[in-house]
């Protein structure tokens, strides 16, 4: 497979969130805004192409029964220098993320990348397998965060349009709206994809 | 190269060496970002001061005193003047809110009116309790004394006007300021 196919197979075809399913936990908790969505989504693709990046770089110096564990060390290195430097220099956006950051060390999408994909795969390949998994959990984080933000509080990347006081469907902001629209969302996208 | 084989040397050292690395780099990017982090939290605490009281020419930074609370020492920062008390700002917190502590900068006048107050961090459910941020909430108790206006949401017979849904991030509100004010009141005016 091409580099390019490895970055598209993340993007659609094996879309991390809307076909394989794995690390639902920070789609469902995250997605209550648009904007925490591509935050918190941009992180993990950062995290994740360098993860990758590294793994495929030392596959061949890991035993095989110490693999989890290295990896595990390597990804939360890159997770607590991500946060060290987004408290430093964009105060702003960790005040938003802080919560969550921290949070992508647990993230299944990682290491189920780096177990299946960057451990036997070249630098470049992996590198492409991160950023288009990255970018095709962004996506869907941020379609959610749109559609629960929109039906649950009226506005859009904090862009209101309806007035404050207006009542919104509330439940959309909570924990069973995440599931209702994500239902419906893996439903729609299924479909389409069928086509 | 071929893959290493997994026998005890192996193993040891290529968790050793892995771990080596990383806790070096983790050293290397603390250094270079502890200063920026701490610089970047005073500026904060510096601009939600001045959010919460009135104008001042002193450094209340450098006048920083603390006064006991049932949750710690709270941090105050006298506001003057021309050498006059205009204000106090104080850093308080309660953990009454929804998940996690609430901490909140409260203005008081020396008279013990409420001047303004400012949230410094939450983690209330976006949407709902972080409606609290938002001026028009916070905007109610701007003037309130609660010797004489009852800090309290209307349904506990107070005179706030909760945020819709909100009623437990809003009493946690209420909570962080009383702890605030009762703090000075005992003894925090300088």
């Amino acid at each position: 497979m091409s580099n390019v196919k490895h970055f598209t197979n993340g993007l659609v075809k094996e879309n991390p969130t809307l076909v394989l399913l794995i690390g639902m936990c920070p789609v469902l908790a995250v997605s209550t805004s648009a904007f925490n969505g591509i935050g918190m989504g941009l992180a993990t693709t950062f995290v994740l192409a360098m993860s990758n990046m590294v793994i495929a770089m030392i596959k061949n110096l890991v035993p095989n029964k110490v693999r989890i564990p290295i990896f595990v060390v390597v990804i939360a290195s890159f997770v607590t220098i991500v946060q060290m430097v987004m408290e430093a220099f964009v105060p702003g956006l960790y005040k938003a993320l802080g919560v969550f950051v921290p949070l992508i060390v647990v993230n299944c999408i990682i290491l189920a990348r780096a177990e299946a994909f960057a451990q036997k795969n070249t630098v470049m390949a992996s590198i492409m397998d991160g950023l288009g998994m990255g970018l095709g959990f962004t996506f869907a984080l941020t379609i959610l965060g749109a559609i629960r933000e929109m039906l649950g509080n009226g506005s859009i990347f904090n862009f209101r349009f309806v007035s404050a006081d207006a009542n919104t469907i509330l439940i959309f902001i909570l924990s069973p709206g995440a599931f209702i629209a994500l239902g419906y969302m893996i439903a729609i996208f299924n479909r389409l994809k069928k086509k | 190269m071929a893959k290493l084989e997994s026998n005890l040397k192996t193993m040891v050292l290529s968790l050793l060496g892995v771990c080596a690395v990383a806790s070096g780099l983790l050293g290397y990017m603390n250094k270079i970002t502890e200063g920026p982090i701490a610089e970047s939290k005073l500026k904060t605490k510096l601009a939600a001061i001045q959010q919460v009281v009135p104008e001042f020419n002193n450094n209340p930074g450098e006048e920083k005193y603390t006064i006991p609370s049932d949750l710690g020492e709270l941090e105050c920062f006298p506001a003057r003047k021309d050498g006059q008390l205009v204000g106090t700002a104080i850093s308080s917190q309660t953990n009454k809110g929804f998940s996690g502590t609430i901490v909140i900068m409260v203005g008081i006048k020396p008279d013990g009116s409420l001047i303004n107050t400012a949230v410094l961090d939450h983690k209330e459910t976006p949407g709902l309790g972080s409606k609290m941020v938002e001026p028009k909430f916070r905007e109610q108790f701007m003037g309130k004394n609660p010797e004489t206006d009852k800090i309290k949401v209307k349904k506990d017979g107070g005179t706030i006007d909760a945020i819709t849904a909100a009623t437990i991030s809003s009493r946690a509100y209420c909570d962080a300021i009383l702890r605030a004010w009762n703090a000075y009141q005992k003894g925090g005016k300088k």
